[in-house]
């Protein structure tokens, strides 16, 4: 049974029309560690990524593909990076529905055109950065 | 947060990680999650719910302030 329905799909098609390139989303997965949000975040994925063909998809295993994982900082399962022509370095640790979903497909729009929409003075700012800045948020679906 | 992923396309520097809370029980422990959203950046600056933009680069450039 799909996760999206069609009235999902039309506004994710509708809103997909704002996607300016190509986009992979690598998913972490590790059916021992949590099989079942493994499974729903995979069809979830797919599902996205059938509605627009602009979108790819790879499925790796946190236990096998591990030099894969240390790359890209992933130490969790279900995880999805967002990638655009190169690593932004976005992530998303567990399903991404309802809340989360819409930021999910808000990032892979600005992925795909490498065009933050954040003010002048704040994109002075970050180009100025001198060291890392991890950021965690903690969401829920609802 | 949509601007925590906004910001990681910003620059290279920042990386933004949206948790799960729920489904990541431990994580949201060890980082006191009693509401949501709730950011925490480089483990050293933390904020509950939406704020502005400004306020958010706000607390970015505190967390990467030397002590």
């Amino acid at each position: 049974m799909p996760i999206l329905n069609p009235r999902d799909q039309a506004a994710v098609r509708k809103e997909f029309e704002r996607i300016a390139g190509p986009v992979k989303l690598v998913v972490f997965s590790q059916s021992l560690a949590a099989p079942e949000l493994c499974q729903q975040n995979e069809q979830l994925v797919r599902e996205v990524a059938e509605l627009s063909d602009q979108i790819t998809v790879e499925i790796l295993n946190l236990a096998i593909d591990r030099e894969r994982a240390e790359a890209y900082g992933i130490d969790q399962v279900p995880a999805i990076v967002v990638e655009g022509n190169r690593d932004w370095g976005i992530r998303f640790y567990g399903v991404p529905l309802g809340y989360e979903f819409s930021n999910l497909i808000d990032s892979i729009i600005v992925a795909s055109t490498g065009e933050p929409v954040l003010s002048e003075e704040t994109l002075a700012s970050l180009r100025a950065l001198a060291s890392d800045v991890d950021i965690k948020v903690f969401s829920t679906p609802t | 947060m949509r601007l925590a992923q906004h910001m990681s396309v910003a620059s290279e520097r920042v990386r933004s990680t949206v948790i799960e809370a729920n489904e990541f029980p431990e994580l949201s422990r060890a980082y006191q999650v009693m509401g949501v959203p709730k950011v925490v950046i480089n483990d050293r600056v933390q904020f509950e719910g939406a704020v502005p933009e400004p306020d958010f680069l706000g607390a970015v450039l505190q967390a990467v302030e030397t002590p």
